[in-house]
């Protein structure tokens, strides 16, 4: 069986349960596989034990959980005992963990294989996967086409079959975007569903941990799975976790909402195009649709990069090069070693947001930039809860774009604004999903849909439907 | 000019701001414990040190602590409360920030009443929030290098700062008193000094008398004593007048106070003051706390010092003055109760716990919590005087072997010999022995010279060792010289 590896989880799980495979099979397959497709830079490092845990986990004798056996990976930004976390960074490049992240640890307790941690920006800052320290990731559909970012290593593993699902984190849309360039299913979900213990932290206040992987469906056992209360995480939200593979194979009725306005000023036409078509399908398939307002949420964009650079500046304090992580040489003094350490251990784009997050908490400027930026976002918040009194989900593209040639991009600002979409959802801290919706220029598309306060069931169901009728996924 | 005439013309202005430990048991934001004195870095987890993707969680008691300070100081506790980053790079900060609070804090603005030469006034309290610890930066035990402790990173504080209403170090330490009482009385902090539990900075300036825009303030970090409080502000309060009586300007600083040195250096100016770049945590969600919860905390508050000086007045008929010592401290406090409630005679037992005892405590240079002599064996010797067994003079011996010897009241007694003789016969013998053995000044007596008494008096007593009942010997004495 040489082609497990491109097999859904679903359908590896029903193997695995009637023992037709083996868990060792299943993991040197796609070892076997990233070794082979080690050009496209997809993993940061890689688990020297994960043969010898597939072994054991062959021996039990009873399934104690439906993914058992399945090889998966991490995002470089988690956590993991005993395992370097580089978070991609020149300053972590030697940080081993002493424990392990909540998510980490909940797919460790289910019986998964970590194969390995994938590459992603620097401090899961970037869209294209090009800040990371350890090289940029090649999208598999095309080699000089950028991945997305930030969770790219984790979107093109999945998509070039190197592992069943991954982990990845989503601060401005970086599940969302590069599973759309990869053309795979990528969910971000409720701001607190998924504990952030153990996750690099960029932005707190918008960070959420979530998964990629083949569709709706395997994204909806793998989430169920990550998801729940955390004692350890403040943030982290007491409700329980609902069933979320039924939630997604079961009948809903749906009344899609369809912000107008934003459609009608999407640039590029072929994505302009592609979205009506898709809302088109689903209109003849019986979903019902609602054109909605959702106002304020052009200051999405300038909202966002105000309050994550804030965070992050206070975030990235901690790397000082005095207890660990990555320290200049021969440091004069302690103000030579504060500013050699950070000068020479951060890249650029991470340094440039520490910048822009200091001067916008700066005495005098506070007012103008970080208050004024958390009343829009609650206002962007109001116009969500406004709208979900009407509509069960919300479609938007995923991009303004489909996947750009590698270092295509020079201008910052330009690069910021493939986050356009993505980012109201997280500044509303709500669920949202990109699945594949068709092509342009050979290249994917991705289809978003966002849903109200912990029903990550909606958009997993709908998105499923979709996939019910597309191939775009497989 | 005599320092007094310079100080005329001059009216002081201070504010203290207090950090107070919280006696929790474990960190504000981590389960580490909080043990003073243990092994370096030896309670420091993961939180503590600030690792990649760790996550503070709040720790209860903390909470409760600062409501139940809140609620004895009268003050407005906040229904919500919100933590938020104190950006700064230093060592022993592991994080590059504190967690702290600005904008609405726990505990709002309340008061508290001190007495400073013996006029009563009230001192605002502005607010009192919570916040992590440090670590400590120890930079003399390595030749080249210095060494980081992050045992007491992420202990809990309770930040006080009080109004600009305090015109006089004396005031401040009667004032910063008053608060160490109120925070040991409460239980929630051990108000140890030396180890850093209560630290306080002091905000001086001044003004001529009778203006009222406050002058350039000072800000003096860090001290640790109350003596030296005092003498950090008189220090700065001079140095202020001295810099305006020469017609130059206050410098709006930051200044280290040298207890070796007695001054005050400073250590940066306004210009170069840190801009801490305050913004809410966003790893910590709003803290909400109910009506309810703060009805429940502020109805089991224990008695705080004021009501116990009222009720140490009515119900064991003390003076004011004597019950004040007594309520000085919780150690005190609390031992004088115990001894109170297993005795007869209460007044008594607060003159001897206010004169002898507290004398020994002092000669040895120790608080009543550590004392050698515990209260049970207090209560044995005050029920031996109350009973006549002992003379004061005995009792004060007793006292005495008790601090250096590890011995009974009962054992002492009889090993010293220090038995009161009160059986009339038995001091009759006696007084008629002395008087057989003294015809000259017997003689003398008769004649009128009554101050011999005394001196017959100090025979039965020399020749008892001192422990014949005086009032006893005094009824007989005067009965056999009349004879």
């Amino acid at each position: 069986m040489n082609d497990i590896v491109s097999l859904s989880l679903e359908d590896q799980i029903r193997l695995l349960e009637k023992k037709k495979i083996s868990s060792y099979e299943l993991t040197s397959s796609y070892l076997k596989n990233i070794e082979e497709k080690k050009d496209l830079n997809c993993f940061i490092s890689i688990n020297e034990n994960a043969l010898e845990q597939a072994e054991i986990i062959d021996d039990l004798k009873d399934r104690k959980s439906l993914i058992q056996g399945i090889p998966i990976a991490h995002k470089d930004i988690f956590c993991v005992k005993g395992q370097k976390t580089t978070c991609g960074s020149k300053m972590l490049k030697n940080f081993t963990s002493p424990y392990s992240s909540t998510v980490v640890e909940k797919l460790e307790k289910s019986q998964t294989i970590m194969l390995g941690k994938t590459n992603m920006d620097e401090f899961a800052m970037g869209s294209s996967n090009e800040t990371s320290f350890f090289g940029k990731v090649k999208n598999p559909i095309n080699s000089l086409k950028s991945p997305g970012g930030s969770s790219g290593g984790s979107a093109a593993a999945v998509k070039a079959n190197m592992c069943a699902f991954a982990t990845g984190t989503d601060t401005g849309g970086s599940i969302r975007q590069p599973a759309s360039f990869c053309g795979i299913t990528g969910i971000k979900p409720t701001y607190g569903r998924v504990s952030r213990w153990g996750m690099i932290a960029f932005a707190s206040s918008l960070d959420q941990a979530g998964i990629f992987a083949k569709s709706a469906l395997d994204s909806a056992i793998a989430l169920e799975i990550i998801s729940g209360f955390d004692e350890k995480d403040s943030t982290s939200i007491n409700k329980e976790v609902p069933n979320l593979k039924n939630e997604t194979i079961s009948k809903m009725e749906h009344l899609i909402g369809v912000p107008k306005k934003i459609i009608e000023n999407i640039e590029d036409e072929n994505v302009k195009k592609n979205f009506l078509e898709n809302i088109n399908l689903l209109e003849k398939n019986g979903f019902k649709t609602k054109d909605i307002d959702l106002p304020f949420l052009e200051y999405s964009l300038p909202s966002y990069y105000v309050i994550a650079p804030a965070e992050c500046s206070a975030n990235l304090s901690r790397y000082d090069g005095i207890k660990f992580g990555y320290r200049c040489e021969n440091p004069k003094d302690l103000e030579d070693l504060y500013v050699r350490t950070r000068s020479e251990g951060f890249g650029e784009e991470v340094k440039k947001r520490i910048l822009i997050g200091t001067y916008c908490l700066s005495a005098g400027y506070f007012d103008a930039y970080y208050i004024k930026a958390q009343k829009i976002r609650a206002m962007i918040t109001e116009s969500f809860k406004n709208a979900f009194k009407n509509v069960s989900v919300i479609a938007m593209p995923t991009c303004s774009n489909e996947a750009f040639d590698l270092d295509s991009i020079q201008d910052p600002v330009k690069m910021y604004e493939q986050d356009i979409y993505t980012i109201p959802a997280n500044l509303a801290g709500l669920p949202a999903i990109s699945i594949p919706s068709g092509y342009k220029k050979e290249m994917p598309l991705g289809l978003q849909f966002i849903g109200n306060h912990l029903e990550e069931g909606k958009i997993l169901n709908i998105s499923h439907e979709f996939q019910k009728l597309t191939d775009y996924h497989v | 000019m005599s320092e007094k005439d310079e100080y005329k013309n001059w009216e002081s202005v201070i504010g203290l701001e207090i950090h107070v430990q919280l006696s929790t048991k474990s960190k504000i934001f981590s389960n580490s414990p909080t043990k003073f004195g243990i092994e370096q870095n030896s309670q420091a987890s993961i939180i503590d040190l600030g690792l990649p993707g760790v996550l503070p969680v709040l720790n209860k008691k903390a909470i409760e602590m600062a409501v139940k300070f809140g609620c004895s100081i009268n003050a407005e506790i906040a229904n919500t409360a919100i933590f938020a980053r104190k950006n700064y790079f230093y060592p022993d900060l592991p994080k590059g920030y504190q967690i702290s609070q600005l904008d609405d804090p726990i505990v709002g603005q309340g008061s508290v009443e001190i007495e400073c030469d013996e006029e009563k006034k009230l001192i605002g309290i502005t607010r009192a929030h919570l916040e992590e610890d440090a670590g400590k930066s120890i930079h003399d035990k390595y030749d080249s290098s210095s060494a980081i402790d992050l045992n007491r990173a992420g202990t809990p504080l309770l930040e006080i700062v009080s109004e600009p209403d305090l015109r006089s170090a004396k005031e401040a330490v009667a004032y910063l008193k008053k608060i160490h009482s109120i925070v040991t009385f409460l239980d929630i902090s051990d108000g140890n000094m030396s180890q850093g539990s209560m630290r306080c900075d002091a905000n001086v300036s001044i003004r001529k008398k009778g203006e009222t825009e406050y002058g350039f303030r000072t800000e003096i970090k860090n001290i640790n004593s109350f003596k030296f409080v005092e003498k950090a502000i008189n220090f700065e309060i001079s140095r202020q007048i001295k810099i305006k009586e020469t017609n130059n300007e206050i410098e709006q600083e930051t200044r280290l106070y040298d207890s070796q040195k007695n001054e005050t250096r400073s250590m940066r100016s306004k210009e170069h003051a840190n801009d801490y770049r305050y913004f809410p945590e966003p790893d910590l969600i709003p803290l909400q706390i109910s009506n309810e919860y703060i009805e429940n905390i502020r109805k089991s508050l224990p008695e705080l010092p004021e009501q116990k000086i009222s009720r140490f007045c009515s119900e064991y008929g003390l003076s004011i003055y004597e019950s004040e010592i007594l309520n000085s401290s919780k150690g005190m406090s609390n031992f004088f109760e115990k001894v109170a409630i297993s005795v007869k005679d209460v007044k008594t037992a607060a003159k001897w716990i206010l004169g002898d005892f507290s004398a020994i405590l002092n000669k040895n240079n120790c608080l009543v919590e550590d004392s050698l002599i515990s209260s049970s064996d207090l209560i044995d010797l005050l029920n031996c005087l109350n009973e006549n067994k002992i003379s004061d003079p005995a009792a004060k011996k007793v006292l005495e072997i008790l601090w250096n010897e590890d011995l009974k009241v009962k054992e002492i007694i009889e090993k010293e010999n220090l038995k009161q003789i009160s059986n009339e016969d038995d001091i009759s013998r006696i007084i008629s022995e002395v008087i057989s053995k003294n015809p000259k000044q017997l003689e003398q007596f008769k004649k009128g010279k009554e101050k011999l008494f005394g001196f017959f008096v100090g025979q039965v007593m020399k020749t008892t060792q001192g422990s014949a009942d005086p009032k006893v010997v005094n009824k007989i004495l005067k009965e056999k010289l009349s004879q």
